[in-house]
């Protein structure tokens, strides 16, 4: 049974089975690659996306469950928060492999949305999804500091 | 005197390219005849299980109690019986005594680090939804429930005695429940129900939940008493 969804604001037909994982809808179907697989059981976060507004691990997810909403990857991460965590996750040079940052990124605007001027503590549990090998934690947190504050003042 | 030469004269054997030559074909031939001796090939057989499926524990019914002539002995029976479902993993991971659920049947804590927020559903930035949706997703082994959530603080059942417990479900002030609502969340709340169909490689609760719902209506018919 095909699938109807909307992805980045754009309707894709997909014939893939409903229980698979949208990740893979994403990836292999839309041909859509900036989210990434990391775990595959939901553990460390670098699959999310937004699913109306909302981050979920893409690869917990049913393409059965997508239905109407809109589905929001990295490639179509867009408005205020996403423009100022962008430009900070430039100015502090947060990525290292950058395997993570996709998912760390759609997590981090939809903390921005909720929270506008998030303190540690509320970065710390909001992030604590996302998992960086890396350990580019603290620039993270400094890079959604500095973007809390640049909301709204375009790109730099 | 030539130093190749034996003192008694005798001449030293010597070999030709000829025999090393057939020697080394020999071999050569050898080899290929085990390299190509036709021998079974391996065949495409099913692996054992890496996680063996947990075998469902049964409940004891309402009728196994009758013989206790004592009623109130027999309601202490019964939720005894019935504790073994309210203090299985699949249950206390739900009900902690702290805001953060646990996990497992070793109820380690839940990974990642989960706060219960406002309404049990989680914090506004990471919901419970982020990975749990209306049902168990066998693709991701994460379990699901549409009513996917922490039991209320007042509710908690970690590191407290079946006696705690037990006078804690009766207390509306903690339980919120009536009787009649505690009756009809243990025998036929959907969330509840899900302790016996986890999914993946988690142990289900004992026996089923018309089994386990019976036992408390029993209990509750009986005075529910509570251990001591």
């Amino acid at each position: 049974m095909p699938y109807s969804l909307s992805i980045n604001g754009k309707l894709h037909s997909v014939s893939d089975p409903g229980q698979t994982p949208l990740l893979w809808v994403i990836r292999d179907s839309v041909g859509l690659t900036g989210t990434k697989y990391g775990c595959g059981a939901a553990q460390c976060g670098a699959c999310t996306v937004h699913v109306d507004g909302q981050p979920v691990r893409s690869c917990s997810y049913p393409l059965a469950s997508v239905g109407s909403a809109q589905v929001i990857t990295i490639e179509g991460a867009s408005g205020p928060q996403a423009d100022a965590i962008r430009s900070a996750w430039i100015k502090h040079e947060v990525p290292q492999c950058g395997f993570c940052q996709s998912g760390q990124a759609m997590s981090a605007i939809a903390l921005l949305r909720g929270n506008p001027s998030p303190s540690d503590a509320d970065i710390d549990a909001a992030m604590s999804g996302n998992l960086c090998r890396c350990a580019t934690y603290n620039r993270i947190r400094a890079a959604i500091h500095d973007a809390a504050g640049n909301v709204g003042q375009g790109s730099a | 005197m030539a130093f190749w030469r034996r003192r008694d004269g005798a001449k030293r054997r010597r070999f030709g390219c000829l025999p090393i030559f057939l020697t080394v074909l020999i071999l050569m031939i050898l080899l290929i005849v085990i390299i190509a001796w036709p021998r079974a090939m391996p065949q495409s057989e099913t692996l054992p299980a890496a996680v063996a499926a947990p075998r469902p524990v049964p409940l004891r019914t309402v009728q196994s109690f009758a013989g206790i002539a004592d009623t109130d002995q027999r309601s202490v029976a019964l939720f005894t019986e019935a504790g073994r479902v309210i203090q299985h993993p699949r249950c206390l991971n739900c009900h902690p005594r702290t805001d953060s659920p646990t996990q497992t049947d070793a109820m380690r804590p839940h990974s990642p680090a989960m706060a219960r927020g406002a309404d049990g559903l989680g914090l506004p930035t990471l919901r419970c939804s982020t990975c749990h949706h209306d049902a168990n997703f066998a693709a991701s082994g994460v379990p699901g429930n549409p009513k996917w959530r922490l039991a209320p603080i007042e509710m908690a059942w970690q590191g407290k005695s079946l006696s705690e417990i037990c006078k804690q479900l009766l207390d509306p002030g903690r339980s919120h429940m009536s009787r009649e609502e505690l009756l009809h969340h243990m025998a036929h709340d959907d969330l509840v129900g899900w302790a016996w169909h986890p999914g993946g490689d988690r142990t289900p609760a004992p026996g089923t939940q018309q089994q386990f719902g019976a036992l408390i209506d029993a209990w509750l018919k009986t005075g529910a008493k509570c251990p001591s």
